[in-house]
């Protein structure tokens, strides 16, 4: 399955940005490292967020700050995470376009991505949103295993990129 | 006698099993991509305060307590999924200079890590409060966050640097 053909594929293969990264050695290694460290701090970032949400880490502070010190990171790492993937897409088109792992691991991030605006809008309408009583705090659980769940899962799909077509 | 080893290990079941399974090799590596994240992201955490640039209204030795068990804990993990890539071509990695670059990367941020909690951090209680630490522990802070995002770049220079298997 997917959403874009060869042809495509081929014409983005042949323009001069995708030239200069195809013939550029160290720039594809180089896009990759800045793509794995954006993931870093996106990742810890929710996972730390996720960990308080079960009562793991930083239990002394309240959710709220919390999420006032992590959710930025994620939101200043998406961008570079999108940008790196844009060019590392533009450099090896058919390696991504062309592979069904690459649309699991977009519809994985869009999974993400909208629990973790669920997660931040909770808590900017209500500071104790997760607290309030017993099933609020089950809820949590759950929505910090989801998030852990689904930014987990675009990080696995994106090693099996390199593995499947 | 080390050659022996090397081989034996190379050539033992585990070694073979993860090489010949076209599916364990990618599924080690996934969670080995997963744990280095989370290592690097929660050890920013605290190189960032140590640094004085992020979470500054926290105490610094009430932080490390809070999210080192969660850097160690991801890194036996990252440890443990990575001697089981590793010796699956164990001879082969050996060779690779971004290989042994990125081992003693590691061993440099333990020893840096080893000397700042033994050393530096004896008087942590005059400043863990500060915002802005004092020089030995920034650079202490620095020297982790210079090592760490450079045992990502080696690790991904790894991968484009192997001969075919």
């Amino acid at each position: 399955m997917a959403f874009v053909g060869a042809p495509f594929c081929n014409w983005l293969a042949s323009t001069s940005v995708s030239q200069v990264i195809q013939t550029t050695k160290w720039i594809i290694p180089t896009l990759q490292t800045i793509h794995i460290l954006a993931i870093a701090a996106l990742f810890s970032s929710a996972i730390l967020f996720d960990l308080r949400l079960w009562g793991v880490v930083e239990r002394d502070l309240p959710l709220k700050d919390i999420a006032r010190r992590f959710f930025p990171v994620i939101w200043f790492a998406l961008p570079v995470l999108l940008t790196s993937g844009a060019f590392l897409i533009v450099g090896e088109p058919k390696r991504a376009l062309l592979n069904t792992t690459f649309y699991l691991k977009m519809a994985l991030l869009a999974c993400a991505i909208l629990v973790t605006l669920g997660l931040q809008w909770s808590l900017s309408a209500a500071p104790d949103f997760w607290d309030r009583d017993r099933r609020r705090k089950n809820a949590g659980l759950f929505a910090a295993t989801v998030s852990i769940m689904a930014w987990s899962g675009v990080l696995i799909a994106g090693r099996w990129i390199a593995y499947t077509d | 006698m080390l050659q022996d080893l090397i081989a034996f290990v190379e050539h033992g079941t585990l070694g073979e099993l993860v090489r010949e399974n076209d599916l364990l090799f990618p599924f080690i590596e996934s969670v080995h991509v997963l744990a280095v994240c989370l290592v690097v992201g929660s050890i920013a955490v605290v190189d960032l305060r140590l640094l004085g640039f992020a979470s500054v209204d926290r105490p610094v030795g009430r932080l490390m307590r809070s999210i080192l068990p969660i850097t160690v804990g991801a890194f036996g993990l990252a440890v443990a999924a990575g001697s089981l890539l590793f010796i699956s071509h164990a001879s082969k990695y050996l060779e690779n200079r971004f290989f042994i670059a990125k081992i003693t990367l590691i061993a440099l941020a333990g020893v840096n890590m080893a000397v700042f909690h033994l050393i530096g951090a004896r008087n942590l209680d005059q400043w863990e409060n500060d915002a802005l630490p004092p020089l030995f522990a920034r650079v202490a802070g620095g020297l982790s966050l210079f090592l760490w995002v450079s045992v990502v770049a080696c690790g991904r220079w790894i991968g484009f640097t192997m001969p075919p298997v």
